[in-house]
């Protein structure tokens, strides 16, 4: 049953990943692309991973793709749908490229054999102690990134 | 259960979709910043999966760096779009090759 619904969920968010980087408009593209994700974040609660989901839901689907929509509004792109599509000069090297690494990709997954795995829900106080005992540090640099992001976006859209 | 490997062929595909499409749009600086995204997904679902499959929180925490960063990086990146997109009145990557005006 479990594995049923990943697959499921890995067709769709594939499917709609594929949709979402052939659209020319980019609206579509990120309505495209938060379904995918609202799949991946299935996904996640599917590997026993629920704070990771609900943090895909919150912070991608939610904060990341708002503002991507609020700045594609606001930079008034004129006609994105006159616009040129990259031609099939340009898809077929990348899509060449991009089949040569997954096939070398899933190849080398296939070939390793992987132990019997431990299904084993991690929940939120596992996760909080990790969070914070173990890798505190690193929560204070990402803290002071997420800071230095603040004043450089405040910088760069500044009144002249 | 889910096996791992297949997991992995997961992420990896979706890499690849990722990669193709910042190799792909270079007349829209969104579409390659919506390329990033998908394979910083990409690598969001490896750690996940390892996490579930070694039963420890650590992948767990480092997907949630992985998403402070996003998070960091998309608000830098979109700002700078706005900027540039004032200046030059476009998205196109190559018209942004000089770096003085």
């Amino acid at each position: 049953m479990e594995q049923y619904l990943f697959y499921i969920l890995a067709a769709a968010m594939l499917i709609a990943t594929v949709f979402a980087i052939t659209e020319k408009h980019p609206v579509h593209a990120i309505v495209y692309l938060v379904t995918s994700f609202f799949a991946l974040a299935a996904i996640f609660y599917l590997l026993a991973a629920p704070m990771i989901a609900a943090f895909e839901v919150i912070i991608y689907a939610g904060a990341v793709m708002v503002l991507f929509l609020f700045v594609i509004m606001m930079l008034d792109l004129g006609h994105p749908e006159k616009a040129a599509r990259p031609g099939i000069g340009h898809w077929l090297p990348a899509m060449v490229l991009g089949v040569v690494i997954a096939a070398a990709a899933v190849t080398a997954i296939t070939l390793r054999t992987t132990t019997a795995p431990a299904t084993r829900v991690i929940g939120i106080k596992e996760f909080s102690v990790a969070l914070f005992q173990r890798y505190g540090v690193a929560i204070e640099i990402i803290s002071m990134q997420l800071l230095f992001a603040v004043v450089g976006a405040l910088y760069l859209g500044r009144k002249r | 259960m889910i096996p791992l490997a297949h997991v992995l062929i997961l992420a990896a595909l979706l890499f690849c979709l990722g990669l193709v499409c910042v190799l792909v749009w270079k007349s829209n600086v969104i579409m390659l910043l919506i390329g990033i995204e998908i394979m910083l997904n990409a690598a969001m679902l490896v750690f996940v999966g390892g996490s579930g499959h070694w039963g420890g929180a650590d992948g767990q925490v480092f997907s949630l760096m992985i998403m402070a960063m996003t998070s960091a990086e998309v608000s830098l990146t979109l700002a700078l779009v706005v900027y540039l997109h004032r200046r030059r009145k476009t998205v196109d990557v190559d018209d942004f090759a000089s770096l003085k005006d």
